[in-house]
This record gives C-alpha cells, structure tokens and sequence, in this order.
C-alpha cells in the first residue's frame, strides 16, 4: 500500500456560527503512528468524524484510502472510539463474532490474557481488558486504516505499553495508524504529531517540531510554596515539576525581579519546554483573542 | 500535621483490595496515588475520606467538615448551573451571604470557570467539569483535599489548571492526595506512591524512587526474555533484576514509566502461575 490513506484536504466544518474546524490539511501514511494532539474542544473529534465519513465537511475534501469515505473503503478501517463501542451484555465470544460477522471475516483467536474471559459479559470485565477486547474486535480485518481515540485512557504502565506493541505492529505490517491522545508519554510513541488548537492545526512534526521556539524556565528555590504564590500571583504561566516551579515563555529576568520583589531567593535555569507547555501558551492566546 | 492511612487492609469479600499499606500525606504538600485500573487508587482514598472501614490498620484523617473530596464520578450535579453547585456545596458548611459570594468569585476566577458561572454543568466540557468538582471539593478550605482521578480524560491544558488549583491548595497548607494514571503528572508530585494490585510497588519522592530502582535496563529491536520487555516507541525495553544483562546490549536510564513496568513485572513474574 502506497500514497497516503487517510487525507484531509483544506477542509472546514462549521456548527452554525461555530467554526469547529478552520482549514485543516493532513495526511496518514502506511507504516506510520500519527499522534493527534489538542485540548477538548480543538476540533480533534470533529476531524475524524470527517475522515470517517460519519458527517460531512461544510467545504474542502476528505479522502479515505484515495477515494471519499463510503461503505466500501470503509470495510477496511479500524475504529476504536474512546467508548470503545463494546455491547457491555454480550460475552466476549459473542462481541468477537458479532464484528467478525459485519466485516466478514474470521473470529480472531484470543490472546491468552483473554481466555478465562471468553464467555464473561464485557461489562463485568475490567477496564484494560475491555481495551484489549476493542483493539481485537478492530483488528480482525487487518485493516489497512486505523484510528484510535483516546487508546489507553484510564489503563495501568504495563497495560498500556501491551497496547502500544499491538499498535506499532499494526504499523510494522503497513497500516496508517491515527491516535488522539492526552498523554504527553504516549504521544512521543507516535512517529508523527500534529497540534490542532481552536480548530486549525498550528503544528506539525516532531516533538521539537511541536515545542518549536516555546521555552521555559526552572526557577530552584528552599521555599516552592512562596515562589509559587508569588509567580502565580504576577500572572506566569506557572507549573510544578516536583518541588520545581516551571514558567513557560518567561524572561528569566523579569521572574527574577518578581521573586526579588517578594524576598524570595531562588536560581533560574533556561530549560527546554515541554509540549504541555506548547499547548499552555497557544490555550492562553485562544483566551486572549 | 500528617495526615495517614498505616498498615491499612480492606477485603471485598474474598478480594483483597488494600493490604497492608501505609501511606503519609504531610500538610503543604501533593501526594500523587498511581496505579491502573483496580490498583486500589479508589479504596485506599476513600478510607482517608472515611467512607470506607479498614478491617485492619489505622487511619487519621481530619473530620468530615475539614475533608474535601473529589470523587471519580463528576463530583457535580448535572441539572444545577455551575453558581448553583458551588453555593449549594457551600451551604452544606454554613457558607453565606457576602462571604460565600466572595469565595465563590475567587475560586471560579482560579479556574477559569468565570464565563461560565450561569452553565449547566451537563453543558460543560470533561475538563471544566472536573475543575467544578474541583472548586466544590475546596470551596470550604479543607484540612485534608483528596482528588480520585482528576485528570483522567482530561485535556492537557484543564490538567495544568488542576495542577495549579491543587498545588495552590498544598501551598496554602492543606494536605492533598491525589490519584491518576499518568506517570508523567505523578512526577511533579513532591511524594509518589504506586500501588498494584492492592499493594505499595513503591513510593517516595521521585528522585528517592529513581536512586532505589535496582537492576538495568536496555534497549533493543528483539527482547532476549520476551516476559521481561516491554514496548517503548519504536524499541523494546527490557528489565533486568538481578543487573546482569548481556555484554553489548544498550543500557538506558529509566523514568517513572519504565520503573513501574519492571516492579510490576518482577512482582507478576515472581508469583507462582
């Protein structure tokens, strides 16, 4: 499989008076984990529903597997919604073969994680291994497209990095694969990452792509309570990393003239950002707008 | 003061759900519980918020009225405004008047949620509704602030407003515990305990946890033991317990992440099958 497999063209989709998404382009190649990152409300969810075909742009062009998003090429996406679309009353077995059914093809073989759960209705089980259960149910149909909401929301480290190995062997035998995530950890698993905020896509690349010429400062001090409040206080874009205090596009400076003003001694340190930061200060330009 | 919970078991029936666990939660500072879905992150803070007994062990809390919890349901009613929230949770502590209108404006200018004082809470969006249970939790300025799950779901930009709102919290002196499945946030906590299973993997500040792991870990394309590696990106990572592993292998420095997959392989692998 070659080309691009899922694509989203200068597309736009509007609510009413709202513009959930403003002119987005993209693509998925095969082979790769595209990471779709962006707080609640950017437009993340809004973009795959029209790469999916489940609603329709207000203008610009989706494509899916180099043709519009119908039936056909659908049969060969995987979709794991962040409610992982599961029947919580039917077993395991009777989810399995119910999507082996719709997209004709056969029972997958359970993994041995799974076995002693085969005849267990999904609600009874849990969370993690509902997740293993979606991704089997998506998986099936080794399809060639698959897009995952929200994949590991709520599981534990070692579920979670099972998951993961699932997804990027889905990649190693060529399928495009698109992650939203809210995990910073999880999106430098992803080959790619792509930034919408206020539904434009405002980055895209690498980690250092993302963070571009955002920076932050670690400000080291005895007393991180006081320096905190003070920071907070005069505005910063203040965080927490341990008992280290973090301000995103500061001048080390002007912190340093705010601590001294407050009596507090403290040491600052040009450090890199981190993509959290990157999304703190495009969220508080969307505010300021 | 120090809040606790100290060789603390619960049982479900026959499911152990806590065992043994002694947890500190000094006022003034953020303790982050980790762990996965039935680690016993919820149990272990409902025994704190009294709404759970141990069948063995001790607990000290502050009482009811000087407790602030955040369940890991919504912790809002969905058919009141966002005002009506908080004045009603407010009223519960006698909060009134000028006072709780005063509180109630501070607290909603803190987390952002002044726009949107007069919305349902049904009409918010998952991060704005957690910093509204948030707001609930802490509008009385309680001794103890337990939070299960916060930022579960929640987008990265809400999950710095909460980390703001709970660090402001811890520097105001309260003592707060919280719990979340993201390693990354659990760093920034000044104590850290993972739980597994019920039990204490480990615990201690960051560095403290990071200078005990013993053992290596490398990095390949092909695991050696499959049962002691695990997926990191584009490579696989794998543990090392006694920290012999082969001559030419790369080693790599763990974080958090790598730390609780390989404690919870080392226990997994340990038990008998």
């Amino acid at each position: 499989m070659t080309g691009v497999l899922l694509r989203a063209a200068r597309v736009t989709r509007r609510f009413g008076a709202f513009t959930a998404v403003d002119d987005v382009s993209m693509g998925v190649h095969p082979g790769e984990v595209a990471g779709l990152l962006g707080a609640n409300g950017a437009g993340k969810t809004t973009l795959i529903r029209m790469l999916l075909g489940l609603i329709p742009v207000t203008s610009g062009r989706v494509e899916l597997l180099g043709g519009p998003p119908d039936r056909e090429r659908r049969r060969r996406l995987g979709y794991v919604p962040q409610g992982l679309g599961l029947y919580g009353d039917l077993t395991v077995r009777e989810n399995l073969s119910f999507s082996a059914r719709a997209y004709g093809t056969a029972e997958p073989v359970l993994p041995p994680a799974l076995t002693g759960y085969a005849d267990v209705l999904v609600r009874e089980l849990p969370l993690g291994a509902q997740r293993q259960v979606a991704f089997l149910a998506a998986l099936a149909h080794s399809p060639d497209v698959l897009v995952l909401d929200e994949p590991t929301s709520g599981v534990d480290a070692l579920a979670r990095a099972a998951l993961w190995d699932t997804i990027r062997a889905q990649a190693e035998r060529g399928a495009g694969v698109l992650v939203t995530t809210h995990y910073m950890q999880e999106a430098q698993q992803c080959d790619r990452l792509l930034l919408m905020s206020d539904g434009r896509l405002v980055a895209e690349g690498s980690e250092a792509d993302i963070i571009g010429s955002t920076t932050a400062v670690a400000v080291r001090t005895g007393d991180w309570a006081q320096a905190f409040a003070a920071l907070n206080a005069a505005g910063a874009p203040v965080m927490l990393a341990g008992r280290a205090i973090r301000v995103a596009n500061a001048d080390p400076a002007e912190l340093a003239g705010v601590l001294r003003a407050a009596g507090i001694e403290a040491s600052l340190q040009p450090v890199p950002a981190t993509i959290e930061e990157r999304m703190l200060m495009l969220s508080r330009q969307a505010r300021a707008s | 003061m120090t809040y606790s919970v100290r060789s603390a078991t619960v049982r479900f029936g026959p499911a152990v759900a806590l065992d043994d666990v002694t947890v500190e939660v000094p006022a003034g500072s953020v303790v982050a519980v980790v762990g996965g879905d039935g680690a016993g992150k919820s149990t272990l803070l409902r025994t704190l918020a009294g709404e759970i007994s141990l069948d063995g062990g001790t607990v000290q809390a502050p009482p009811k009225q000087r407790l602030g919890y955040l369940p890991a349901s919504s912790g809002s009613w969905a058919a009141l405004t966002v005002t009506q929230n908080i004045d009603f949770v407010a009223g519960i502590y006698g909060l009134a008047g000028d006072e709780l209108a005063a509180r109630r404006a501070e607290l909603l200018d803190r987390a952002a949620l002044t726009p949107a004082a007069g919305r349902l809470a049904a009409q918010l969006s998952g991060g704005m509704r957690r910093k509204l249970g948030f707001v609930m939790a802490i509008v009385h300025r309680p001794d103890l602030l337990i939070l299960d799950e916060p930022s579960t779901g929640v987008d990265p930009v809400s999950r710095i407003d909460l980390w703001r709102l709970a660090s402001e919290a811890a520097a105001s002196g309260a003592a707060v515990l919280m719990s979340t499945t993201y390693l990354d946030e659990a760093e920034r906590a000044a104590h850290l305990v993972v739980l597994d299973g019920g039990r204490v993997l480990v615990q201690g500040s960051y560095d403290q946890v990071r200078a005990g792991f013993a053992g290596a870990l490398t990095q390949a394309d092909q695991p050696v033991r499959a049962e002691w590696s695990w997926r990191r990106g584009r490579v696989l990572h794998e543990y090392w317990p006694g920290g012999d592993p082969p001559a030419g292998t790369a080693i790599v420095a763990p974080d958090l992440e790598d730390i609780v997959i390989a404690l919870s392989l080392a226990r997994r692998n340990a038990m008998p099958s």
